[in-house]
């Protein structure tokens, strides 16, 4: 009964999408004022009606209904509870269905928050994501429906794939998708000022921050599934460049620069018709990376079951949503009137060359992945293209978007002087020639080259975000009371860029540090052996037998010692798994901030008396996802500033107060 | 010229949804052979242990006809689907096959071989999967046609089916017989 | 039918905990061990999915991490190893395309990208400072510009 109920909400929700879509277009072009509002309630009902489909597919996993065939494949009775929760997502179905949960949720908050938008402008964004909503659920009504039924019912279930059962990967979709579905909005907006014909510093003040939570969001999920990666595969590696990894790092790239376009945008009123393409073009890249992981066109570790049916509609979709926009874009775009002047050596200069490095980064990266899937159509032979590659190409475009990322913020609007920006920055210059003394004395010679540039490039992108910081509240110039006050009263959106600049310090120190200093014993351990490794000393105490819910283990236990005193006692296991007969790997971590001891239990040897231990030294690698974090919590705090409330544009607007432009 | 400026991000587009599409048609775990027209490479198997009767396989017995040679084990589920078709290939269609038995058990092999028929003309045994790496096996069943030079000229991957044999198999080995 | 048969008959490790090379492959000769794993790093698992031979725990990964590790041994230089494997495999196991015709657009690709966009970069700001010049702005003095720096900042 319940999942039927989800499943007519499914098909109520598809129809309260057209009329989110139809009327308020016909309104908005028609001035018409009572057909544009029927955008606000549809948009909040449809939301309504996802969420109770969302929440009858819970149910249904919940309560381990196994008439429903998504159970079935997904589920399993004594699967923890924890899991058969995030089961619903953890599947194609139903993770199209948490899709359009974050859709319609972003849809409903504009209908309820964006009161002040310009009337047609908010009917047509509302529309515009009614459309989406309109593909997506056609889509997962005709192709994926979670709520079909078998009869007569099984027993029990399949299971989840078991590397799915894990913390750190059952929370990981949420933050993608919301990532992924939040740039719909930037992408809605986009689609509606074309309509417009209209783009203003007020356009993108509102489009900033759903841009920014999208972003936010994002990194949050591509550092969560790193970071599962990291642990859960049993060798510590932390990004592969895998199709479905790149697929969630071109939005991720192309988001970054439509962040920093629409700064241009809103202070400057400048470089507009770029913006609006970077949001069209972020929004396809999530379409496309949906594409990829579902199609099975590309082969990746990650791909779900795969249906060419699936593939081709949402081929349709991609088509119609990007190639409908961008023809609309090719028409519309020239007339959109240029803005605010600036000399190529400005912030907006800056900006500029931010989003020419991002734009290659993404460029690069949808190369490398699409290749040979263009090669092999074309029948000009098969290759590969794997992490070697995109090492080559990716971070020579990388390193001087860093370099650029901190010199920019010193630049003032319209024109500014280099010479004078790079003078205040010689506190991070001397970060830089400490950052390289200290690592080519640690390496004594013997290192890698990479880690010289690596150790000054994190140097200076954390120094020198703090320094522009310091800059701002005049510290050691000004009394110190003054500095704090000035702090205090500092935008959010300056604390929340100082944050997000230095937090990528953060992440290059730990992706330097592993890459280059990482230490690695592959040995066959007795239960009293000891190995060495990077100056800590690992005993191989016992392996005892663990029945957990749905699987059994063997948990090894090792103890850690340096110089004789303790460290830590650490306690990987090896799961297997008796539903899908599969075996994990939960590698045991002692992090000490500084580094992280990695213990993986593997197979038995041969005669069964030993086991293969796998103990890596990963120096610093924590710092990868502290700074993943940093990042998002700098979108967070930016977030949060005045400009951005609720509100806010407008009332500048009727106090008659400009905008923050200098005049002409 | 400007107007065209704006156009292309649509044409591109274009051209990348094609190429979606045309992708399906594609399989991307079909990687083709390295070796095709070049010389088979050159090695000696022993016999599969118990199963002396042939004598092993070795370059100089693909030499002088037209062969098929076979990719197969015992623990290949795929590999017992196509055994009626090399079986009929080579007892009925005149093509001599030889086999090469991929990293399997010598008692499972002969097993295999007396329950399912043994259509080899010779077959060698590859413990280490080290001759098989020379021809540029990456799965079995693999199937490679040699011609008279001793040159692999095609490469099945896969199960052969009745359908490779007569439209593709058949055609080349007549065409190869008279050249 | 094809498809489905070898993905479940060959590459029974889709997305397993690669726990890959074992301590029975290694190297006694720890620089040519580290040299083994470099080069492993390069191949491509051709059962696998976009897994390096070094990544992965396929059988066939792990034969060839062997491969490699014989041929070393014998005093093949790290070139001489990629190419007695891609004589065999073709370019396909190299994860690193080599440089020829066909990916030419994969190689320069990226670059000819960025020389385009810095082109058309620099065209646009100097159109735009043809419209500057002709909308008659005097450049600021050094003291008028420090005075609007200093606004500026005060207003974000």
């Amino acid at each position: 009964m319940i999942p039927e109920l989800g499943h007519y909400a499914l098909v109520l929700a598809l129809f309260v999408a057209l009329v989110q879509t139809v009327p308020p277009l016909v309104g908005a072009a028609t001035r018409n004022a009572a057909w544009m509002n029927v955008a606000v309630p549809a948009a909040i009902a449809q939301m309504l009606l996802v969420l109770i489909a969302y929440g009858a597919l819970t149910w249904a996993h919940v309560v381990s209904d196994f008439s429903v065939l998504n159970v079935v494949q997904n589920s399993h009775s004594l699967k923890p509870m924890l899991y058969k929760v995030s089961g619903v997502w953890g599947n194609h179905e139903g993770s199209m269905i948490l899709w359009i949960v974050m859709l319609t949720v972003f849809g409903a908050a504009v209908a309820v928050f964006g009161r002040n938008l310009p009337p047609t402008l908010k009917a047509r964004v509302l529309a515009v994501q009614g459309l989406i909503g309109i593909g997506f659920l056609l889509f997962i009504l005709m192709t994926s429906n979670p709520f079909i039924r078998v009869i007569p019912a099984p027993l029990d279930g399949n299971d989840l794939n078991p590397l799915l059962q894990d913390p750190g990967l059952a929370f990981h979709p949420p933050f993608l998708y919301a990532g992924y579905v939040g740039f719909s909005m930037a992408f809605s907006f986009a689609v509606a000022a074309l309509i417009e014909g209209r783009v203003d510093p007020a356009w993108a003040r509102w489009v900033r921050p759903w841009t920014l939570a999208a972003w936010s969001t994002l990194t949050m999920g591509i550092a969560m599934g790193s970071w599962w990666a990291y642990y859960e595969l049993g060798w510590g590696g932390w990004w592969y460049w895998d199709p479905v990894e790149n697929a969630s790092f071109m939005p991720w790239l192309a988001g970054t620069a439509l962040l920093h376009s629409a700064i241009v945008v809103e202070k400057r009123d400048a470089l507009k018709s770029w913006t609006i393409l970077l949001s069209i073009v972020t929004f396809s890249l999530s379409l496309m990376g949906t594409f990829l992981v579902r199609s099975g066109i590309l082969t990746s570790v990650h791909a779900f079951a795969v249906d060419p049916k699936r593939g081709i509609f949402i081929l349709v979709l991609l088509a119609v949503a990007t190639g409908g926009s961008l023809l609309l874009y090719s028409l519309r775009a020239p007339a959109l009137k240029a803005g605010g002047l600036f000399a190529p050596i400005s912030r907006e200069g800056a900006l500029v060359l931010n989003n020419l490095l991002l734009s290659t980064a993404t460029a690069t990266v949808f190369i490398g992945t699409l290749y040979p899937l263009f090669l092999d159509i074309m029948k000009l032979g098969k290759v590969s293209v794997g992490a070697p590659f995109f090492n080559a190409t990716f971070v020579p475009v990388a390193i001087p978007v860093v370099i650029a990322m901190v010199v920019g913020p010193f630049l003032s609007w319209k024109r500014a002087d280099l010479g004078a920006a790079l003078t205040r920055l010689w506190v991070a210059g001397v970060a830089v020639v400490a950052a390289v003394a200290v690592t080519a004395y640690v390496q004594a010679g013997g290192g890698p080259l990479t880690a010289l540039v690596g150790m000054a490039l994190a140097a200076w992108a954390f120094v020198g975000s703090l320094v522009e910081f310091a800059e701002r509240i005049r510290l050691f110039r000004v009394p110190m009371a003054d500095s704090w006050n000035r702090a205090v009263h500092l935008p959010r959106s300056a604390w929340g860029m100082t944050i997000a600049h230095a937090s990528i310090g953060l992440s290059i120190l730990g992706m330097t540090g592993t890459s280059a200093w990482q230490t690695e014993s592959i040995t066959a351990m007795k239960p009293g052996d000891h190995t060495a490794v990077a100056g800590y000393e690992f005993r191989f105490d016992s392996v005892g037998l663990v029945d957990g819910p749905n699987f059994k283990a063997e948990r090894g236990v090792f103890t850690v010692t340096r110089d004789g005193k303790p460290v830590a006692t650490l306690e990987p296991e090896r799961r297997s798994y008796s539903t899908t007969r599969m075996t994990t790997t939960e590698s045991a971590i002692h992090t000490t901030v500084f580094s992280d001891l990695y213990v993986a239990l593997g197979d038995p040897t041969q005669n069964g008396s030993a086991w293969i231990v796998r103990i890596y030294h990963h120096p610093l690698v924590p710092w990868i996802w502290i700074g993943g974090v940093g990042m998002m919590l700098g979108g967070l705090v930016s977030l949060t500033d005045r400009r951005f409330r609720v509100g806010a544009p407008e009332r500048r607007r009727r106090q008659g107060k400009a905008a923050p432009l200098p005049a002409e | 010229m400007r107007r065209l400026l704006y156009l292309l991000p649509f044409l591109l587009f274009i051209g990348v949804g094609v190429a979606f599409y045309l992708g399906f048609e594609r399989d991307p775990r079909d990687i083709p052979s390295a070796l095709i027209d070049k010389p088979a490479p050159v090695f000696d198997l022993p016999p599969v242990p118990g199963q002396p009767a042939t004598g092993g396989l070795s370059s100089a017995k693909l030499a002088g006809d037209v062969t098929l040679v076979n990719v197969f084990a015992s623990w290949c589920i795929p590999c017992k689907a196509e055994h009626p078709v090399i079986t009929r290939l080579s007892r009925e269609q005149g093509v001599p096959v030889y086999g090469i038995n991929y990293k399997d058990k010598p008692e499972d092999a002969l097993t295999w071989l007396s329950r399912n028929g043994n259509p080899y003309a010779a077959i060698g045994a590859d413990q280490d999967g080290r001759v098989s790496i020379d021809w540029g096996v990456y799965g079995v069943p693999e199937s490679y046609l040699i011609d008279r030079q001793g040159r692999i000229r095609f490469k099945h991957v896969g199960p052969l089916t009745p359908q490779v044999v007569e439209e593709q198999i058949l055609p080349m080995v007549k065409h190869l017989r008279q050249g | 039918m094809k498809r489905v048969l070898l993905a479940t008959l060959l590459a029974l490790s889709t997305l397993s905990p690669a726990l890959a090379v074992q301590p029975d492959e290694m190297l006694p000769d720890p620089a040519m061990e580290a040299r083994a794993r470099d080069i492993s790093q390069e191949l491509r698992c051709l059962v696998c999915q976009n897994q390096s031979i070094d990544d992965s725990n396929a059988p066939l990964a792990r034969d060839l991490r062997l491969l490699v590790r014989d041929r070393l041994k014998a005093g093949d230089s790290d070139d001489k190893v990629l190419a007695f494997v891609t004589d065999r495999y073709g370019d396909y196991v190299l994860l690193r395309p080599p440089f020829k015709a066909t990916t030419l657009v994969l190689w320069l690709g990226p670059f000819a990208i960025l020389l385009l966009g810095a082109i058309g970069t620099f065209l646009f700001l100097r159109g735009r400072r043809g419209v500057a010049a002709g909308a008659d702005t005097a450049p600021l003095s050094a003291d008028e510009r420090r005075r609007l720096d200093a606004l500026l900042r005060k207003d974000e």
